[in-house]
């Protein structure tokens, strides 16, 4: 129990550090791949080439991307912007490529009478595509959160501070209690995301 | 009296410029009800869609109440016109009430006004609003979905009515149920209507004028009594593909 009252705060502080890289980048990936993937819907030919790039972006190591992004200004001058631009790359993909494919996926009856019923193409983006899409962006946004949680900790390699700390240090020090303290905490808060974001999944899934 | 639909040579080619019509000339009178018959692939759907704008003619134009429909705004004329599909395409996420109000809802009619027409509609197609207004489509059947289809396509009161194959995936006496309640609808509300069906007794059940297409044309326009006694081949051709059980019957 001495190492709970000795580490207990930081693995607490450290925690919500991880939390916020995580929620900050979900939030940006989010407001970024949402949109692109209803214009991909709309210009189905540029999908293809779009997507691979977030594909290419995802088969990056964690680590390298870390690297690559250390010298560049601004970004560099702060390890948790660093560490959000990275995550926010690896999370893209799945939110992207469900977005098409949700969307992409709806039955092309249920379209083309919106269509055909006079509805304005906000109307039906609002009203018919995106409800229909929302389980499989949801989906999209599991996945991609319980990603960016276990990269998230590959984040303190260059400061940026999150429970990969205590990995790192507990590493070094070959002391599992340490890398354990890390990964506990970076495990639970992986399996609470899918299992709230999937109980979310279920609420908006439409039956038909 | 001015036509309420007409067709002015009408052609219509893929993107790749392979014909889907060529040079459909057609009037429909208002409250009447004209069927667009023919075999799968003859065009009769890409016809119907061009009243709506859904499909654009390559040459020709269309008239919808006189007017050219190429000056019309396309979301405007589509509100302006019912439309029906074999799918019914109901909005899996809405209610059977939000189904039939959505034109309503998309020109921003306020709910209550919404709600109200909604059930006015579902007793004219005779489902009972208690009992179905909240439902989902999945929880109904067939019969009862393309009655949704029906009222969801009359709420915003338009005088034209576009119906693709509308009951081509009922039981035939589900379909016959849907065609008398269509014919009972079409007395009370005048109503110009075109239907696409490759069913002949449908055809000849519903249409006022019955206009046969084949391969891209259009081959004959005829009242259900001409129709039956057109010598033409293509007319005869039609009729015979349908009496087959018939005649080898009585043999």
């Amino acid at each position: 129990m001495n190492f709970f009252a000795r580490y207990g705060g930081e693995i607490a502080t450290l925690t919500v550090e991880h939390i916020w890289l995580t929620a900050a980048a979900m939030l940006f990936s989010t407001a970024l791949a949402i949109p692109i993937g209803v214009w991909l819907t709309r210009s189905t030919r540029l999908a293809g080439p779009i997507l691979g790039i977030a594909n290419v972006l995802q088969t990056i190591p964690s680590l390298a991307m870390f690297g690559f992004l250390l010298p560049l200004p601004w970004l560099g001058e702060r390890a948790a912007r660093i560490a959000i631009v990275a995550l926010t790359a690896y999370a893209l993909l799945p939110i992207l490529r469900n977005t098409y494919a949700g969307i992409r996926g709806i039955d092309p009856a249920v379209i083309e009478v919106a269509r055909a019923l006079g509805l304005t193409d906000t109307q039906r983006l609002f009203k018919v595509e995106l409800p229909l899409a929302a389980s499989f962006i949801l989906a999209g946004l599991r996945t991609a959160t319980v990603a960016c949680i276990g990269i998230a900790t590959i984040a303190a390699a260059v400061g940026a501070g999150g429970l990969g700390e205590l990995i790192f240090r507990g590493v070094a020090s070959v002391d599992n209690r340490l890398v354990l303290a890390g990964a506990v905490p970076a495990a639970l808060l992986a399996l609470t995301a899918d299992g709230v974001l999937g109980l979310l999944e279920r609420q908006v899934k439409v039956r038909s | 009296m001015s036509a309420a639909l007409e067709f002015r040579s009408v052609s219509v080619l893929t993107p790749q410029g392979r014909p889907l019509l060529e040079d459909i000339s057609l009037t429909v009178d208002p409250g009447t009800t004209t069927v667009l018959l023919g075999r799968s692939g003859s065009g009769k759907t890409t016809l119907l869609r061009t009243v709506n704008r859904m499909v654009v003619p390559a040459r020709g134009e269309v008239l919808v109440n006189g007017i050219p429909n190429s000056s019309s705004d396309p979301i405007h004329l589509r509100r302006g016109i019912g439309y029906v599909i074999q799918e019914t395409g109901l909005f899996p996420h809405f209610t059977v009430e939000r189904n039939v109000g959505i034109v309503l809802e998309a020109e921003g009619r306020p709910r209550s006004q919404r709600i109200k027409r909604s059930h006015e509609l579902l007793d004219a197609v005779d489902l009972d609003p208690a009992t179905f207004a909240r439902r989902f489509p999945h929880q109904l059947s067939g019969g009862q979905r393309q009655r949704v289809g029906l009222a969801r396509a009359l709420a915003a009161d338009p005088n034209i009515l576009l119906m693709d194959e509308p009951f081509g995936a009922l039981d035939p006496l589900t379909r016959s149920e849907m065609q008398d309640m269509l014919r009972a609808l079409l007395a009370r509300f005048r109503k110009t209507v075109l239907l696409v069906t490759h069913d002949l007794n449908e055809a000849l059940y519903l249409g006022d004028r019955i206009a046969l297409l084949s391969d891209t044309k259009l081959i004959a326009t005829l009242s259900p009594s001409e129709f039956l006694a057109s010598s033409r081949p293509e007319i005869r051709t039609y009729i015979d593909a349908f009496q087959r059980g018939e005649q080898v019957s009585r043999r």
